[in-house]
């Protein structure tokens, strides 16, 4: 059993001993009546397990957070005294065989001595460090139930200490949230930072060439890819613009019947149907899309004696709609139901047929909550990923027809990142720029949408 | 109303012609709607369809019956009395291969020719030897004997003996040349060809061969991977719920929080892949493929969704609840607790349920961590090297081999049958514990 895991065995069990102990000190202090202490025994005994287990559990947490680095930066710097003119590469290359050596992970038969005696004196020193952090952790365990033991009283106010932590790892887990955004937002901008070094903004934004191979020798010929990213804007815009064509008609329409037309019974039957729609993972439309849809347009257009590329824009536009359809319908169904009943009876009243209320009052009255769906649907297409990987091309053609292949800016993403690659190269750092811009556009159709959305909201409550 | 000179005949032809025409256009209206629906639920019944057809037979496995004699001399003499260590040793050097040719060559003793040899054993999948490895390993005592085995056909003859592939094509447009046909269909004949459902789909784990392609390792490694996100995304997005619901001040920083959750409902999932790329590999060196990797990039896309849930299951406990506790005496954090949370805790298991259930088909951002390495082994753990179903779809549905397409389907429909699962499961909570105040 690793020390860690031992460590945490042994603090967990002096966390319950604590709680025990001073669940009961706190009684014993008042001969069992209860109503004398500030606090439920409980809390006494609350107060000791945070005493107990919060500061050990930072002491392992921080042995995992830095641990490995020290260890690496003490063992880079006996090889580098062993050897001055060692180059950084070169003590990377030591570092990361010594590290493989340690884990079992070399597979090669004749370990090389020096190495296995580097690995050795690394094991040692990590073995070390392991146990520095046990011991570490379970006195600083076991000296925070002494403290809070010891503290004890009957007039301690110990729910209130207890309650301040309960608020505090509240607070904490709802800036997570926050430093989520900011993390994105950081990651993205500093490695598409990196790529900016290496291809211009001008070039990359403008730029109606992508082909992001690089060479694999510097000295190869056209070693330069070119980063022009208008094919693959081009690309999203245009399956975006189809799979908009299906999901608008569709899920606008589908939301009026289900609202306007449709009574209870019927309702109950297919709206499950929409959600089993809205459901099915995205691997599986990408599937479809290339099992089915594809190879169907392509026979149909070579029928019609039309030119279809197997992996059209078309394919993927239409089967990317058909997974929209229940976003929009049930989007836009919010919106509709929220119209207020009396304006559709005065619609009536005037003598308006349904079909005439529902364009001439209805949707007017509901059309921002319909732009807000709309905006929402965009955003979602622009941002789909498997559909377009599965359904879609790599090859970056600038063209508006639907029948060619096009590629996207998730395909891209996708695909510059699968497999191992050298994390410096600008194919690499171009998939984080090709994110960021991917980020920012759909955030913002998301502020808009939910401005958009909320505003009119107000407007009935 | 100035003019009241005129009065509408309604009874005039025009207008009755007019009124017709409205008519006409609300029932035209309707059918448009009613079309939309039909178009949607069409299209649904073509993908589940398309599917469950050609799933079907990829929970199948093709066998055929040989004779195989299992000379001791292969073995290093009997294997009965030896250690295990001594079994497994032999059995490693052992040339299944070769045993298995010679039960195929006595079946048609004509074949002699070196090609003709290699077209009738390539009839027979490469995980066959495998299969005669293990039997030979459970039962040691039968080396000496000749046994009858039913051991797994390559993919080509699986698909055209279960029609997938039609066998009356031209020879060039087929994997199987006529001898090969011909040598199949005198197995046929023979009854010496069978499909049962295959124990390899549901117990193995990725492989190079259709036949021996199984899903279980991936169901292993969404496992794992869902059972890290549910144990940071649920703790953390209940929290931060009822911090924002019952004790966040309303502030320019609560509101923050709040458009910050919703924002994030929305971003696009494989930017949470690249953040995971960014952050727990590049930065915390935490092992690449591994369930713990995916788990905790998933649990950053789920719990804005658990938030949201567990918020609008707050909401619906009535504030009766809080003041009645509060006239009682328990204190703010008593009261939410003891009184609210566990009130709420159906409505948000629900929530959390969907959530899982959306993680579970979340593929993109799986693809930037690197969880489409090809994994045979089943992970034991959550620093495994490890894949999960839908990428594992994802890796098959792009493998060139026919009997993939099958596979992959079938995967699918395993990947439904849990969604289907969960999501029953959260309906069932719903209508089994919600109140209505």
């Amino acid at each position: 059993m690793s020390p860690l895991s031992l460590a945490l065995i042994l603090i967990v069990l002096s966390t319950a001993i604590a709680f025990i102990a001073s669940r009961t000190k706190s009684l014993r202090l008042v001969d069992g009546h209860v109503s004398e202490l500030h606090s439920l025994p409980g809390h006494y005994g609350l107060y000791a397990l945070v005493w107990c287990l919060l500061p050990a559990l930072l002491v392992l947490a921080i042995w995992i957070a830095v641990g490995p680095a020290i260890v690496d930066g003490i063992m880079a710097g006996r090889l580098q005294e062993a050897d001055p003119t060692i180059g950084a590469d070169r003590l990377g290359l030591l570092l990361n065989d010594i590290r493989n050596y340690v884990s079992g992970n070399l597979v090669s038969e004749d370990i090389d001595p020096a190495l296995a005696a580097n690995g050795e004196a690394y094991r040692s020193l990590l073995l070390t460090g392991l146990w520095g952090t046990f011991v570490a952790s379970v006195a600083v365990a076991i000296g925070g139930g002494f403290f809070a033991f010891g503290r004890i009283k009957p007039d301690m106010r110990a729910r209130n200490k207890v309650e301040r932590v309960v608020w505090l790892t509240m607070v904490a887990c709802s800036l997570v949230a926050v430093l989520v955004t900011v993390g994105i937002v950081l990651s993205l901008v500093f490695e598409a930072g990196r790529f900016f070094g290496k291809v211009s903004v001008f070039e990359f934004l403008f730029g109606l060439e992508w082909s992001p191979q690089m060479a694999m020798r510097a000295d190869q010929v056209a070693s330069e890819g070119s980063f022009g990213a208008v094919p693959l804007f081009a690309g999203t815009l245009l399956i975006t613009f189809i799979a908009m064509l299906v999901a608008v008609p569709v899920g606008l329409f589908s939301a009026v019947y289900m609202t306007q037309y449709a009574d209870q019974r019927v309702r109950s039957l297919i709206k499950p149907m929409l959600e089993i729609l809205a459901g099915v993972p995205t691997v599986v439309y990408g599937f479809f899309a290339a099992l089915v849809v594809a190879p169907w347009i392509r026979d149909t257009g070579g029928l019609l004696g039309l030119e279809v590329a197997s992996e059209s824009a078309l394919a993927a536009g239409l089967v990317m709609g058909v997974m929209i359809i229940p976003f929009m319908s049930s989007l836009s169904d919010d919106a509709l139901t929220a119209v207020p009943q009396s304006m559709r009876d005065g619609s009536y009243a005037l003598g308006a047929t349904r079909a005439e209320s529902i364009r001439s009052v209805l949707i007017p009255a509901a059309l921002p909550g319909i732009v807000g769906a709309f905006l929402l649907s965009v955003s979602r297409a622009i941002g789909e990923t498997m559909i377009v990987v599965m359904a879609a091309g790599l090859a970056a053609n600038l063209t508006a027809n639907p029948l060619e292949a096009v590629t996207t800016v998730t395909v891209q993403i996708a695909t510059l990142l699968v497999g191992d690659q050298e994390f410096d190269s600008a194919k690499t750092l171009a998939a984080f720029a090709l994110g960021l811009v991917l980020f920012i556009v759909t955030l913002s159709l998301n502020v808009i949408a939910l401005r958009v959305v909320r505003k009119y909201r107000e407007q009935y409550d | 109303m100035t003019d009241t000179g005129q009065r509408t005949d309604w009874a005039s032809d025009a207008m009755q012609h007019r009124i017709a025409r409205r008519y006409a256009a609300d029932a035209r209206f309707k059918w448009y709607g009613l079309g939309a629906i039909f178009f949607a639920m069409a299209v649904l019944v073509l993908l589940l369809g398309t599917i469950i057809v050609t799933g079907i037979p990829g929970f199948t496995q093709t066998q055929v019956r040989l004779q195989v004699s299992l000379d001791p001399e292969q073995f290093g003499g009997s294997l009965k009395g030896k250690t295990p260590d001594e079994v497994d040793t032999a059995i490693a050097a052992a040339d299944f291969a070769g045993m298995i040719r010679t039960g195929l060559q006595s079946l048609f003793p004509d074949v002699t020719q070196r090609r003709d040899v290699r077209d009738l054993t390539d009839l027979v999948s490469s995980g066959a030897r495998q299969k005669l490895a293990q039997i030979v390993r459970e039962d040691p005592g039968i080396v000496g004997s000749t046994v009858e085995v039913w051991l797994p056909t390559s993919d080509d003859v699986h698909t055209i003996v279960n029609g997938s592939m039609d066998r009356d094509v031209v020879e060039s447009d087929r994997r199987l040349n006529d001898k090969q046909i011909g040598w199949l269909e005198a197995m046929e004949k023979a009854d010496a060809i069978r499909g049962v459902l295959s124990s390899d789909f549901f117990t193995g784990g990725d492989s190079r061969e259709p036949e021996m392609a199984g899903v279980w390792g991936s169901v292993v490694g969404s496992f794992w991977t869902l059972l890290v996100t549910l144990a940071v995304a649920f703790p953390l997005g209940v929290l931060a719920a009822v911090y924002l619901e019952e004790f966040a001040p309303k502030s320019r920083w609560s509101d923050l929080i709040e458009v910050n959750i919703n924002n994030l409902a929305a971003v696009p999932s494989i930017v949470f892949g690249l953040l995971g790329l960014a952050v727990y590999l590049n930065v915390m060196h935490l092992p690449r493929s591994a369930p713990i990797v995916g788990g905790l990039t998933l649990a950053l896309m789920t719990m804005p969704v658990i938030i949201i849930a567990a918020r609008a299951a707050l909401k619906a406990v009535p504030p009766s609840i809080r003041a009645g506790a509060t006239g009682l005496g328990a204190s703010k954090v008593q009261v939410t607790f003891h009184h609210v949370l566990p009130l709420a805790m159906p409505g948000i298991l629900t929530g959390v349920i969907i959530g899982m259930a959306h993680a579970l088909g979340e593929t993109a951002p799986l693809l930037m961590i690197g969880m489409v390495a090809f994994i045979v082994d089943i992970p034991g753990g959550i620093t495994d090297a490890a894949t999960v179903l839908p990428v594992q779809i994802y890796l098959w549905a792009d493998s060139p081999e026919r009997a993939f397409v099958e596979k992959t389907s079938a995967a699918i429909m395993v990947l439904l049958t849990f969604l289907i699962l969960m999501n029953a499961v959260a309906v069932l909570l719903r209508k089994r514990f919600e109140r209505k105040w």
